[in-house]
């Protein structure tokens, strides 16, 4: 057993070509982590990826809350994303305590979820707009999130950290008018992404940058088990809507994005073909809801579970598969929380992509992998 | 399990009275989903009494291994039943058996009929009273040469749990501070400010 | 006649007198330009340490365009800025960090604590790896109540950091 020392601070063998660079977690092109990247002139030969910068103990703590208290917890990883990332946990608290959630409750979750999924993806464009050093592509996304960030305020009374979903159903009823708002707030937004194309998919400088950069080929990308837009754009189709529907997304028509280049262009442009795809499930989902009924199963406080038993559910995030492993031992509170989160899945694919790439190419390649550090490192 | 749950009345009543869920170490008594009971077939006959079935729910097939076999176990999952990614590896810590177990979450991309599926692999280590991580007796095979996906899960599990999976190329830390001498804090004997 | 006056006993005593006499000087009608012009120029260190970083996001964007208030985005060398915003939960392994970043930053140097996690630890308080609020790191000049606080609240939080460098003495750092 040799002697542990953090990454970065290893002795290593000095080859005057080899030059270590840390970068992060102060650094622009970074995010809250710290990438150790070795380079040989421009080059990247080694690449050591070191999150926890932001590892609050999430899973620790939800041992010691009960099933409700939790909700608020568990959204905080992806603030932005916050009814995708807790509705893992909803579903599998509901299976555990047993609880049949009504219809309209479904279709509220699915367009919640839908809303929530492009105002992750807008975050996330307008973030690679600034790593690719283009204002406009930070200004226009960061502009346009703000009508479904209205949108979302209007249904649960948060701009971000909703805690809208909870075991049983959601938490209110949607209010009065907002399909209408909703259907038109939603046509609008659709109309204005396709815009982006003009200047930030079809423009030359950006498709220089990124196309043929990082390449990640179909079999690596199953290989580390890859998931979302990072394994859709090397060609696997795969997506939890259309394998495995959960609640109501067996009724709904959604249509499954794939490229085949696996390069960071295709990695970047799947998440805007997804938005297209989440405005069409809104407009199907605000057909098909029932005009009325109840959201939400009433629970009786600090609800218990049967035994000792585990479950597993999964769902399609914005960022990819997001699953939830939850043991219950017949306590209010559960027995373990595991979140099985993408970023942290599509973290293991980064060294391999960055082996051979320019180091002013690290930034683009890094953020096209749908990466958020916060949830990562949980 | 929800298909089987009998129409609730619509009222705000919780329901207490669901069916017998499977637990984790008695087989079911209901009738079993086929497509799934199949694969669990295939890996008893394989390995006859040293895997035993924790559960067959619907899409999910729940198969518990011995430490020593595991790595055989996995590289049939792979070869023979087509699954190739992990999506998950957690530790749950079980004072009481003074056992730490290490669940794997093991799905398919290229076959289209286990897409739906996940393969829950579990597996035991002992479990030290006062752990030196990496020193002591908790220790496992990794999977990462069956599973590349798996690797910085299990750096996760070991920095979390104190599980060393030897063979495993790269057991550094990777969440936890540098300079964290503490228990690894996902045990049950950690306990968080206050409580 | 300087020259007689100065000896090697009361040098001190005169350097403090002249001193004394250019702060007065410079604090009545330079020190209101010079925190004039730092009140419109305060530069962001480019350091997100959480979830309130998305938050501070929105705040740069079009519809709260925190820009007109003087606070330009956030920018990535911080040899050049004076403002650090702590945009959420500190952990142990942050810490050491953000304490460098600051120690690196010119004089002038001011600090928000955005968010309930900065202030106290917010909803992590009794996580173990999360420190309970930043004071014990840095120093802090404005608390930004909220989990994530609102792009509105952040924007008034900057602003009160302005009343208080109008009222700060500028001789302090000259």
């Amino acid at each position: 057993m040799t002697v542990e020392l953090p990454p970065g601070l290893a002795l290593q063998k000095v080859d005057e070509r080899i030059m270590t660079l840390n970068v992060g977690p102060q650094h622009p092109g970074s995010g809250h982590m710290r990438i150790i990247v070795q380079i040989d002139g421009d080059y990247i030969v080694a690449c050591d990826p070191d999150p926890g910068y932001v590892h609050r103990g999430e899973e620790k703590m939800a041992e010691y809350r009960n099933y409700i208290t939790n909700i608020p917890h568990l959204e905080r990883p992806v603030i932005h994303d916050s009814c995708n990332v807790l509705y893992p946990y909803v579903l599998g608290a509901e299976e555990l305590l047993g609880i049949e959630v009504p219809e309209r409750a479904k279709y509220v979750r699915v367009i919640a979820s839908e809303l929530n999924r492009c105002i992750y993806i807008m975050y996330w464009l307008a973030i690679y707009g600034i790593f690719l050093g283009h204002s406009t592509m930070f200004m226009w996304p960061a502009g346009d999130r703000e009508l479904l960030i209205d949108l979302m305020e209007k249904m649960t009374g948060a701009r971000v950290t909703h805690a809208h979903f909870v075991p049983g159903g959601v938490r209110n009823d949607l209010p009065p008018n907002f399909e209408d708002v909703c259907l038109r707030q939603v046509n609008y937004f659709e109309k204005r992404i396709k815009e982006y194309a003009a200047v930030f998919y079809d423009n030359p400088i950006l498709i220089s940058r990124t196309r043929d950069t990082g390449i990640l080929s179909r079999q690596d990308a199953i290989r580390y088990g890859t998931t979302g837009s990072v394994l859709r754009a090397s060609g696997v189709d795969y997506d939890l809507r259309v394998k495995e529907p959960y609640d109501v997304y067996d009724e709904l028509d959604v249509h499954t994005n794939v490229m085949k280049e696996g390069d960071s262009y295709a990695r970047s442009r799947i998440p805007w073909l997804d938005m297209m795809e989440s405005c069409n499930i809104i407009r199907q989902a605000l057909q098909k809801m029932p005009k009325s009924g109840s959201v939400r199963v009433k629970l009786k406080p600090n609800p218990k579970t049967k035994g000792l038993e585990s479950v597993y559910k999964r769902v399609e995030s914005g960022r990819g598969s997001l699953g939830c492993y939850i043991v219950s031992d017949a306590k209010t509170e559960p027995y373990r929380v595991k979140l099985s989160v993408p970023s942290f899945r599509n973290l293991i694919a980064l060294p391999n992509l960055l082996r051979g790439e320019k180091l002013g190419n690290m930034p683009s390649v890094y953020w096209s992998l749908n990466y958020w550090p916060v949830e990562a490192d949980r | 399990m929800s298909t089987e749950t009998e129409n609730p009345p619509a009222d705000a009543k919780p329901k207490t009275q669901t069916p017998p869920k499977p637990a984790a170490k008695k087989p079911a008594p209901v009738e079993l989903p086929a497509f799934e009971k199949s694969i669990s077939d295939k890996i008893v006959e394989k390995f006859g009494d040293k895997v035993e079935v924790g559960f067959v729910k619907e899409d999910r097939v729940r198969i518990n291994v011995g430490r020593e076999s595991v790595h055989d176990v996995a590289e049939f999952i792979r070869d023979g039943l087509n699954y190739d990614h992990v999506e998950s590896v957690s530790g749950v810590d079980y004072p009481q058996d003074n056992e730490i177990e290490v669940v794997y979450h093991i799905g398919s991309y290229t076959d289209s009929s286990l897409a739906r599926q996940i393969l829950v692999l579990a597996t035991r280590a002992p479990r030290e009273t006062h752990p030196i991580p990496g020193n002591d007796a908790t220790k496992l095979p990794t999977l990462r040469d069956v599973f590349y996906s798996v690797e910085f899960h299990e750096r996760e599990v070991f920095e979390m749990f104190g599980v060393f999976f030897e063979g495993h190329p790269d057991n550094r830390r990777l969440l936890l501070p540098e300079d964290w001498a503490d228990l690894p804090p996902l045990r049950k004997d950690f306990a968080i400010k206050g409580r | 006649m300087l020259k007689d006056l100065v000896t090697p006993e009361n040098a001190n005593v005169f350097v403090g007198k002249l001193g004394d006499i250019l702060e007065k000087a410079i604090d009545k009608p330079l020190g209101y330009a010079i925190n004039w012009g730092r009140i419109w120029s305060l530069w962001p260190v480019h350091i997100e340490t959480a979830c309130c970083s998305v938050e501070f996001g929105a705040a740069s964007s079009p519809r709260y365009d925190v820009e007109r208030f003087g606070i330009i985005e956030a920018f990535g060398s911080l040899r050049q800025c004076d403002l650090v915003v702590v945009q959420g939960t500190i952990t142990r392994k942050m810490a050491p960090r953000l304490r460098l970043v600051y120690d690196q930053m010119p004089e002038p140097k001011y600090v928000i604590a955005m968010g309930a996690c900065a202030i106290t630890g917010g909803l992590y308080f009794d996580s173990y790896n999360v420190l309970p609020g930043i004071d014990g790191v840095i120093p802090v000049d404005v608390y930004v109540p909220g989990c994530p606080p609102r792009p509105e609240t952040l924007i008034q939080g900057c602003m009160l950091l302005q009343e208080k460098i109008k009222r700060m003495k500028a001789r302090k750092f000259v």
